[in-house]
């Protein structure tokens, strides 16, 4: 049984078919990118494992389970966490308070306990702390922890956002175009992070990528899509070398 | 220059940054306790209406400041609250029981309406609530039977432990027993901003798609935080008319709707001592005012003459000012001239201004 399994999904926005029939398989602790050019239904189709649309067609699940059963905020406790393409962090908020957020779904307390700040509260709040504070050393946040999200670099705030998502202790991460935006420096650190999310957290990742480099380097299987439906699926260099992905690629530069 | 070393995770938890900033707060409360034999009557009245000002700052904060929900509509909740309180307190109940039971009853009654107002974001929600202002006007007028429509009705004296409380009567009590209230309704505050469900709140305001992906429901937090800003304004709006001794619709007209949004963005949205430093503004400008018009009137010589809705025009003139020049409030302007203390000499000019960041029209999908 694979992780992640969607099954002839369809998603249409009026006459426009932005995920057509697709099907593909997510394996537990292997990174699987997906790669194609603008407007192939990549983010849409994250938006859709993350319930946002619900599918004109097709199925979803996870882990065993019928993923489009839960409601949008549900997603988050079976396990799946993610980051935007634009950056969707909270702008007026601290790093720290960033990460802790990604707590939320752990939330044991109520309104009343929490008005009261009872020691059960108290003690998930150190116990979250002591969660987020690993992700910010293996992030490297420490400089940042009390600073305002609206003042900080585009590079960091970048890294933030899949710190946050790492905060929830998902199963699966989705990480949508993570290095869109980076410098080549930051691009290295990010592959290692995310070979180190695989490797030593154990959490299987799904990414949408342009960077080919990036995309080659850390991942273990690659699926090419173009206008919403499936072009091609193997390993990093039989995508690179396909045909229909090459006629796509420059089909549209041309 | 002062630095604050940090050597276990409490001291993030905790509400104050050191000794010297909880020395501070406590010094606070001990100057507001003494108020009573510091001040004359008089400033001991205005400071009882700030304080009640700023509890109903903090109750639109929770909401507007917080959870990012523009409401142009808390009168109808003042008025909610002042109601049920009287109602209540008319019907038999002892103050004790039925100001609670007021508070709670507008919180409940919020978070009904929220359930419409939760599809309404920006605009339409402040159309939807300002709209809900004029209605509740309406309905006190037109359901005199409970509440004495124009006429008004009249607030009686409290009791609360056995003392008898009454705003002309016993100013000082009544002080107090306001100033209870702004305390509790404060701590309570704060112990919610550093617990998850204050950060949902937050979360909330600023994106709601990732707080959804992050595992916050978006619509049952919206709700919670109305009828936690519906159930503090109500308070508030129970002491507002214990502190008027009568009231009637007028009491709680649109415009109060307004100038308690005005003042949480002039104090600071976002923040605790934003409703506070509010409600200092909104609370002392008539006096500022009439002062600074009898000086007027000597320097040019006349009576000084009265100009219909002066002070309100020149509240509204401090709101433009502060949107343009310090869109962070009084607070954020407080911010600034404590970390220019806080660095000496090493405060930069630059340290609040933003990086730029891309604009959502500007990112690429
Ligand atoms: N909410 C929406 N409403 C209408 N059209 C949309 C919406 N989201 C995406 N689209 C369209 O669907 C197509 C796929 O978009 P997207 O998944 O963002 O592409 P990409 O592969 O670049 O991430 C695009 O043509 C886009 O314009
Ligand atoms: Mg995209």
């Amino acid at each position: 049984m694979s992780l992640l399994e969607l099954e002839t999904v369809t998603l249409k926005f009026g006459g426009l078919t932005a995920v057509d029939r697709l099907s593909f398989c997510v394996e537990e602790g292997e990174v699987f990118a997906i790669v194609g050019p603008n407007g192939a239904g990549k983010s849409t189709v994250f938006n859709l494992i993350s319930r946002f649309y619900d599918p004109h067609e097709g199925a979803i699940r996870f882990d065993g389970h019928d993923l489009l059963r839960a409601r949008p905020d549900a997603v988050a406790s079976w396990g799946v966490a993610r980051t935007f393409q634009n950056i969707e962090l909270f702008d007026h908020a601290t790093v720290l308070q960033n990460l802790l957020v990604g707590r939320h779904r752990h939330r044991r307390s109520n309104l009343l306990s929490e008005i009261f700040f009872t020691p059960s509260v108290r003690k998930a709040e150190i116990q979250n702390r002591h969660f987020v504070e690993e992700i910010i050393d293996f992030l490297d946040l420490q400089a940042y922890r009390d600073k305002m999200i609206a003042g900080l670099p585009y590079g960091v705030r970048k890294v933030v956002e899949v710190g946050r998502a790492l905060a929830t202790d998902p199963k699966l991460l989705l990480l949508d175009e993570p290095a869109s935006g980076l410098s080549v420096e930051e691009t290295t650190d990010m592959r290692w992070w995310i070979d180190d999310i695989r490797r030593q957290m154990g959490i299987t990742v799904l990414m949408v990528e342009h960077d080919m480099g990036l995309v080659s380097g850390v991942s273990d299987r690659v699926l090419a899509m173009a206008d919403g439906a499936k072009l091609a699926l193997g390993t990093p260099a039989e995508v690179q070398s396909d045909p229909a992905v090459i006629e796509a690629y420059l089909g549209r530069a041309a | 220059m002062r630095i604050v070393f940090k050597t276990d995770y409490m001291q993030d938890i905790r509400p104050w940054k050191d000794g010297q900033q909880l020395t501070l707060y406590l010094l606070l409360l001990a100057a507001a306790i003494a108020a009573p034999w510091l001040l004359d009557v008089f400033f001991l009245g205005e400071l009882t209406n700030v304080l009640i000002w700023a509890i109903a700052g903090l109750g639109l904060m929770v909401l507007t400041g917080h959870t990012g929900q523009a409401s142009l509509g808390h009168a109808a909740f003042l008025a909610a609250g002042c109601y049920a309180n009287i109602i209540l307190m008319e019907s038999g109940m002892p103050f004790m029981l039925a100001f609670p039971l007021a508070g709670i009853l507008t919180g409940f009654a919020g978070a009904i309406i929220a359930i419409p107002a939760l599809r309404l974001h920006g605009i339409y929600l402040a159309i939807f609530t300002l709209a809900l202002s004029i209605l509740v006007d309406d309905i006190i007028v037109l359901s005199d039977a409970w509440t004495g429509g124009v006429g008004g009705k009249f607030a009686p004296p409290v009791n609360v432990f056995g003392f008898e409380i009454e705003r002309w009567g016993t100013p000082g009590a009544f002080y107090w027993l306001v100033l209870g209230v702004a305390v509790i309704v404060t701590l309570g505050y704060v112990n919610l901003l550093r617990a998850p469900l204050g950060r949902a709140f937050i979360a909330v305001r600023d994106s709601e798609v990732s707080a959804q992906a992050m595992g916050v429901n978006v619509a049952r937090t919206k709700t919670i935080s109305f009828g936690l800003s519906c159930a503090v304004t109500g308070w508030a709006g129970a002491l507002m008319g214990l502190y008027a001794g009568a009231f009637n619709n007028e009491t709680f007209s649109v415009v109060i709707s307004i100038q308690l949004l005005m003042m949480i963005v002039i104090g600071g949205l976002g923040s605790i001592h934003g409703a506070y430093f509010g409600a200092i503004v909104i609370g002392f400008l008539p006096q500022f005012l009439s002062i600074a018009k009898e000086y007027v009137g000597a320097v040019f010589g006349g009576s000084s003459v009265a100009i219909p809705g002066l002070e309100f025009g020149i509240f509204g003139m401090i709101l433009i000012a502060f949107i343009l020049l310090e869109p962070m409030g009084i607070y954020g302007r407080w911010l600034k001239v404590r970390t220019w203390f806080e660095l000496f000499p090493f405060y930069r000019k630059d340290m609040f201004k933003r990086q730029k960041s891309y604009l959502k029209t500007e990112r690429l999908r």
